[in-house]
This record gives C-alpha cells, structure tokens and sequence, in this order.
C-alpha cells in the first residue's frame, strides 16, 4: 500500500494504492468518489472515462494511476461550472446535446482538447478528433453543431 | 451540485408516510384547514390525488411520475404539462421518477408513451387538484368559486385581484386528502378521469414552449448523480462471472487463484458465480484472476452467418395472423401478376454506453434497490421473487444511468446485486465489464421478413401479404417481472416462462385483401442465453419495417410508379398522407420512377429514398438520399428528412432533439450494429466486434419538419422515426444504383457484395 498524491481539478488528493497498475480511472472513482469520468469500456474505445493531464485527453481506464506523476489532472467537474462554463460546456447547453449523457466525458473532454491546440478547426478536423468516441444516444450531430458553436465563440 | 430529483424529498416523504412529520397547522390559514387536506400523504394508491401531486410549504409542486427519463427529456416535458394544468410557472414543478416508495407504477419507460400515457394522467391530476385549490380559496377567500381563477400559483378573485391567497398557504406541506376515479389499473394501462376539463390549446402558456432540459446541467457539469455513483457505507464492489461457452455452469472454483487479491472473496449459489471486494479495482482484477472449471456445454448456435437460413428452415411453434381483411387466396388467384421479396434483419444488442450497474441493500425482511432499468417497479417485483420477500418490502429507486433503449441488462445486473446482498448481508454494487454488456444482454429479435403482393393488370395492388418468422420478442419478457425474466434467476433455477410474440407493420395501406401476421421459431436456448430475445428500442419497427416498407418500393418499382405516388394511391388517413406528402415537400422530392438508370457509368451513384408508418397515433415518413461508391461499396448519407406528426407537442425544440438522436441511432443499426456469434458463444464482445456508428458516418444533413396538431392528443416519439431508417436508405440505394438491399446492417462489404451481383 502505498500513499500518491494526484493533482485534481486544482487540488491534491492523497489516495492509497495497493496496486500501481491500478487505472487512475478507479482512483477517481472509487477512491476520490468524484462521479465522473465513466467507466464505458475499459479498453480505451469509448472514451466515456475521458480526463485531461496537463491539458491532454486521456483515457483513464488505460492510464496507471502511478503512472500519472505530479501531472495535472482534470475532470469535466473541473473544467467548468454553471457560473463560469467552458466554452464547449456552453455551446453543449446550447445545442442541447446530450441524451444520457453517459458518454458526456468523451465527447466535451476530446473537444475541449482540441480546441485548445486548435481553435477553429474545419469540420473534418472535428470529426477525426472525435472520430474514435462512441456515443449510443446518437447525438453525433448535435456534437458536431457544438464544437462549432464553440469556436465560433472563441 | 444537482443531485437526483428523489433524494432530497424522499426521505421526508418516507417521514411524512409513517407519520413521523408534525405539521404545524397553526401556520396555515384557518380555511385550509378543510376535508381537502391531510397532514399525511394519505396511502399510495391509484384512487388518490396525493399519488400524483402534492404542494410543498414554498409553493413547489411536486409531480409523482411512475415513469422514468431515459435521456429524452421527458422529466422536463412533464414539469410543462403539470404546470400548465395546475397554473404554477415550469420552474415551479419538480418531478420525481421511479421510485417505488414515493411514485405509483405507471409501467416505467416503456413504448415511448411517456408523455401520452404517463403525461396526460399527471395532466388530469395537475388540473384536479386546481379545481380543489379553487375549493379551498373559496372557503379561505369567503368568495363562491365561480369567482374565483388561477395564475402563477395563486387563486384570486376574479373581479379583485387583492383578494388572492397562495397555493402554499392553501396547502403547502400537507397533502390533497381527494379522491380521483382510478380504473384500478397499474402499470401503462393505469387511467385516471377527473371532474375538471383539461385547459384548450389556445389557453395554453408552458405546453407549446421550448424549455430546456432540466438534466443537462448536471450531465455537462459533471454533477449528476447516476446509479453509478450511488455509494453506501460497507457496500462491496462485484463482478460476475459468465462462463466462455453458453450454457455453460461452474462445477469447480479455485478460490486460491484470488487469494493474493486484497478483500476478493467468492460467491458462489447454485449456478450463479461471481466475486467481491471492498475494492472496485480489486473486483475487476478477481473476476480476471478467478479460475473456475466449467461444465461441458454444446449450444450449436448456427452463427450468425447461417442465422436467416436457420430461421427460414426452423419449425414454427406459433403463427399468428394479427390482421386480416378480405381473402388473401382469393386476391391472389385474380391477381395477374404476383411479387414477392425477402429480407433479413440480424441480432442487435443494446450495447449501452455504460454496462450495466445497479446497487441493492438487503436487510432482514426488506430490500432497497437503485437501478437504472426502464422498468423499476417491475424489476422490485422481481427481486422480491428472487428473494423470497412480499412485493411491498422491495423498494426501487430509479437513478439516471446509461441510455438503455428497451430491455436492456440493467434488470439482470438489479437482480444479481439483490442476491449477492441477500448471501453477504451488506450493500453490493455491481457493474458489468464491456463483454458483458454486448455479449450478455438480452437481444433484439432476429428475423425473416416475407411480402408477397398481387396485382391485377392494371397494376393495381389487390392482395397483400407480410408475414415476419423469427425468434420471440418475449422470449425474456420485457418486464423484467419474474424471477425467470433474468439470468439470475435462470442460474438459480426459477421455472422458465417465455412468451411468443412478435408483431405486424401497421396497415395504413389499404388494399383489398390483406393479411399480416408472424411466425415464431423456439429460442436456440432456453435457459441463462447470451442470445435471449427480447425488446430492443423500437421493437416493432426495425425488424418489420426494413421488410415491409422496401417491399412497397419494390411495387412501386414494378410498376413503374413514383414511390410516393405509390404510397398516397394507398394512404387513406389524411395524418399518413400529409406525412408522407410534408416530408417529400421538404426534400424537394421530383416524382419519377426508380431506380434512376442514369449513374450506370458513374462510380459515385445518389439516389434518394422514402420510408412512412403510423405507429400509435404518430405519422412519420423519412426520405434518406444517399451516395453510393460503387467499387467500395460504402454508402454516404447526404440527408435525412423527416416529416412527423406527433398530434400535440410539448416541447418542440426536444421533440426535435429526440428525432435527430435517435434518426443517427437508427443509422447505427441499419449500417453497422449485427451480434456476431459462433457455435458456442456471442463473440462481439467490445466496440470493435460490435461496430457501431463513429463521427466519419454521420448524415451530413438532417431535417425535421413538425407538423402541428394542437388539437390532436399527444402520442409518442421515443422511438418511432428510427424504425423507418433502414427501409428510407435501402430505397435510396436502390434508386442509385438498381439494387435492392435485402440484409441489415448495410455494411460495405454486404453492399459491395450486392452490387457486384446485379
């Protein structure tokens, strides 16, 4: 058992760790109790455990906990708030995109990476950078429609 | 933080029913004090208002949903609907949902008659207990009734405004203590009727309006608290073991191979395996790490390759002829001219973005279980079987979770969490992994889809037939009610009770003589089946759809006719015709004939295709154009366009939402989705065996034309534009290209395949 302190969403958070191969997806989970990212596959095809390190998408379900460092760590908790959305937060209220929303993590996750290494992407760009998220609701469309809205914002 | 709409008030409530809540009626005006009120909400039972509706102490207006969102919207539809009737502001009603305790069974998610059937009884109740607060203003204002009206929240005079009192003072905190006239049903034939006339459209102020989803805000922010999520103290995570080969049963478990595992530890009931731990993680790596010898299991399922054949040869142990009219034999003797064509629609999963997760806490003579299911109060009965427990002492609690389109596997993942927390005496939540999700859910029927036609020498249809042969819908029943309607209770040895259905397109079509009916075969399994049938989104329309409206294509084509020409010959309903005319109007549809004949030498071939039914009192036609590459085979969705008459709208801005969703996931499955399997066992265990829509297949366009029926009663639209989506695009490649699709999904092979044969 071994104590790491994981930088999330702005704050450092102690978790006990028996096995470092642990995916950093059930140390946010099941030990920090935050309710997202999702468990979706855990084989990194879906995204739905979708967080940001150091600014990058990353699949949770794939990514050891001890592998994560003193990276930063975000979540879409901590991304933005109602008061202070991200601009992909906002354009996803907008368009009103989601269904269940299970995949939610994915889709705003992938797409506010994106935009920050690419702020006005073409519509292909969009498509590719999200190519590989599943999200069974249907709401691809309406994904789309955001981050456009998005970076049109921007 | 947005937490589930139950939590906050169910506690109180629970209060309120065991009479533990003092009211202070000192605080009330003297004038509430009427038969009309109770301190107690009085027994939850259909013949009460109180079951419905009730009035908290600032005013809020609670709606007692027996229904659930499944990600629609329908929380906020509802909150529309009982604050018009009730004349309180949209923000003003809160919605509770599924919960066994607090809630009546109105059927859970199911049929997409939530707003038609769970919306309109909360409407009757909402304007009921308007007509009480009037009642009670009355007696509180000492003005005759008559007087009296309604309007955000207040009733006043009507001819001195001054004069008014508060539905909270009239009644905030307590309960309506009113009868209404219950039809003494449960479930979706439960029907209430009320004293008071509902409002008109033109007296309409929230119905009509595009609020946004009041859901949205938690699932983008990260707040929502799904089923996922629920937490107790000691509760134990768990797995479940399934065997490699059908059928196959543990005879041998090696508890040594997870001993190095912290906290993991065996269950293992009869035929039902699994493990625990205190850890979620630690679960995962047991469930990988346990051995176990499994008994010698032969399935010989045919394979999915081999799965039309198999039907197409297989005994049929029922056949139904749902809808008849004149004499089919006789239409076909007079007929000069007979057409007949086939078509195949694979298995399909569920394939939920999330696998299934439910958590249960079984206590001595009681249970709580917090599920996702469509189907709550259903999937509380059935625990209570599994358990040996009366039906009162389960308790659901419907949470947000992962979309589940039909009867997916969050029932059977309820079920195991139940009997894992009965046998350790501590709270257990379980979560599937991904192969379970696919290879483990019940499954969308499988079919062979028969028309034949009969035409006199005019070319006019005179006989009709369609006939489906396929598995059952019910062979899992769709309820989820009985211990046998799971595979816990099939690894626990509850009697099996399967049912034979399928169903019939509807027949807006009129033609002489018709016959529609349905043949099912035996399940290639009977007990614990990866490949048990049951509804998946939509249940009657793919699979019979796909058949039936290509096949009026083929008619069309054979007899030289535009295909919607062809259609509105036999169209009679003007709610059919005008979705098929509305829908043609807005594509820009030019009437001719198909297939084309005029791409022969191009690589890429556009076509354009319509598909129309009626399903309740929903009129729906969609027309798909399409690109076709010829030497790949891949077909490009340039657009869809849909015309849909729903009869009156709530919410038109979420009505559309929830056609454009489900229009790219009916897209999904006429494209990509088919359950692979082989002898032994499912093997589309993850989203590569099980290929489902990605972004690079999306239609380019989408357009939904509404057409406006405010008179007209609300019907459903969960689900009834998806089904016309593999018919709408066959008919779109077949006017490209000449080539009639005959098996979903589309894939590029299949249609490469198809092309190269013509």
């Amino acid at each position: 058992m071994a104590a790491l302190t994981l930088m999330v969403d702005g704050t450092a958070r102690v978790v006990e760790v028996d096995d470092p191969d642990m995916p950093l997806l059930y140390a946010l989970r099941d030990e920090l109790k935050l309710n997202n990212p999702r468990f979706g596959c855990g084989l990194g095809q879906c995204g739905a455990c979708t967080v940001h390190i150091d600014g990058v998408a990353v699949r949770s379900c794939m990514t050891p906990v001890s592998a994560v460092g003193a990276r930063r760590i975000t979540t879409l908790a901590g991304l933005g708030t109602p008061e202070q959305p991200h601009p992909i937060q906002r354009a996803w209220i907008e368009e009103q995109v989601s269904q269940c929303a299970y995949c939610v993590n994915g889709w705003i996750m992938t797409a506010a990476a994106l935009l920050a290494r690419n702020p006005h992407p073409t519509d292909a760009q969009i498509k590719e950078a999200l190519g590989d998220l599943v999200c069974r609701c249907g709401t691809h469309n309406a994904a789309l429609r955001a981050v456009k809205r998005a970076a049109q914002a921007a | 933080m947005i937490s589930q709409q139950t939590s906050s008030l169910s506690r109180r409530a629970f209060l309120a029913g065991s009479g533990a809540l003092v009211v202070t009626l000192a605080d009330a005006p003297a004038g509430a004090a009427s038969a009309n009120c109770a301190a107690a909400r009085p027994p939850l039972t259909g013949d009460q208002l109180s079951s419905y509706i009730s009035i908290e102490t600032d005013g809020t207006v609670v709606a007692y949903y027996g229904k659930i969102d499944g990600g629609q919207g329908l929380g906020t539809a509802i909150a529309q609907m009982v604050a018009e009737e009730i004349d309180v502001p949209f923000e003003r009603v809160r919605v509770v949902m599924g919960d066994s305790a607090l809630t009546l069974d109105m059927g859970g998610a199911s049929a997409a008659i939530g707003v038609s059937h769970g919306g309109m009884v909360l409407r009757r109740t909402a304007a009921e207990a308007r007509r009480l607060l009037i009642e009670l203003a009355a007696t509180s204002l000492g003005v005759p009734a008559d007087q009296l009206a309604t309007a955000d929240g207040f009733v006043q005079a009507k001819t001195d405004p001054s004069k008014r009192v508060s539905y909270a003072e009239l009644i905030g905190g307590r309960y309506f203590d009113a009868k209404v006239n219950w039809n003494g049903k449960t479930s979706n034939a439960l029907g209430v009727e009320v004293k008071t006339p509902l409002k008109q459209p033109s007296e309409f102020k929230v119905i009509g309006k595009s609020f946004r989803r009041r859901d949205l805000p938690g699932k983008v922010f990260g707040s929502l608290e799904m089923v996922n999520d629920k937490r107790l103290p000691g509760m134990l995570h768990a797995r479940m073991i399934r065997p490699p080969v059908a059928g196959a049963v543990p005879v041998k478990v090696d508890e040594n191979s997870i001993k190095q595992i912290p906290g993991a530890r065996v269950v293992w009931i009869k035929d039902l395996l699994a493990v625990v731990a205190e850890k979620e993680w630690n679960a995962v790596k047991a469930a990988r790490a346990l051995k176990v010898t499994w008994s010698e299991s032969k399935p010989n399922f045919p394979g999915h390759g081999k799965l039309h054949d198999y039907i197409r040869n297989a005994p049929v142990i029922q056949r139904t002829i749902q809808r008849e009219n004149g004499s089919v034999e006789e239409g076909f003797r007079q007929a000069a001219r007979i057409i007949e064509g086939e078509y195949e629609y694979p298995v399909q999963s569920h394939a939920s973005m999330g696998p299934a997760c439910a958590v249960a806490d079984v206590r001595e003579g009681e249970a709580t279980i917090w599920t996702s299911t469509q189907k709550p109060y259903d999937s509380a009965t059935c625990v209570a079987e599994l358990l040996g427990l009366p039906p009162d002492k389960v308790r659901a609690i419907w949470m947000f979770g992962t979309g589940s389109y039909g009867r997916n596997d969050q029932g059977d993942a309820t079920a195991d969490a139940a009997v894992l927390s009965k046998h350790l005496g501590r709270p257990v939540r379980v979560q599937y992994m991904r192969d379970e999700g696919l290879a483990w859910d019940p499954k969308g029927t499988p079919s062979v889809n028969r028309s034949k036609a009969g035409l006199d020498a005019s070319g006019k249809v005179i006989a009709y037939e369609n006939i489906s042969k396929g598995f059952s819908r019910t062979d899992t029943n769709t309820r989820e009610s009985r211990a046998a309607d799971v595979l816990a209770g099939h690894l626990l040895g509850f009697p099996l009770q399967p049912g034979l259905s399928f169903e019939i397109p509807v027949a807006s079509y009129t033609f002489d003589h018709g016959r529609l009916g349905w043949e099912i075969i035996a399940p290639l399994m009977d007990r614990a089946s990866p490949l048990r049938t049951t509804h998946l989104r939509d249940p009657y329309g793919p699979p019979i759809l796909f058949g039936s409206e290509s096949f009026i294509d083929e008619l069309a084509a054979a007899t030289q006719t535009d295909p919607v020409d062809f259609r509105l010959r036999y169209l009679q309903n003007p709610r059919d015709r005008d979705a098929v005319r509305i829908a043609a109007q807005a594509y820009g549809w030019e009437k001719r004939p198909s297939p084309r004949n005029d791409q022969k030498d191009k690589d890429i071939a556009v076509g354009r295709g319509i598909a129309f039914r009626r399903h309740f009192s929903t009129f729906i036609a969609l027309v798909a154009e399409v690109r076709v590459h010829r030497t790949t085979g891949k077909i490009e969705i340039a657009r869809l366009v849909c015309g849909h008459d729903v009869g009156m709208i709530v919410n038109p801005e979420t009505l559309k939402h929830v056609i454009d969703r489900q229009l790219v996931y009916g897209l999904s499955r006429a494209m990509f989705e088919e359950v692979a399997f082989d002898a032994n066992m499912v093997t589309s265990t993850d989203w590569q065996s099980y290929p489902v829509l990605h972004m690079n297949a999306i239609p380019e366009s989408i357009e939904i034309v509404l057409i406006e029926r405010p008179e007209a009663a609300p019907s459903g639209a969960g689900e009834m534009a998806l089904g016309l989506v593999p018919a709408a695009i066959g008919n779109a490649v077949f006017d490209a290209t000449g080539v009639r699709l005959r098996r979903v999904p589309f894939t590029a092979e299949r249609v490469k395949a198809a092309l190269d044969r013509a």
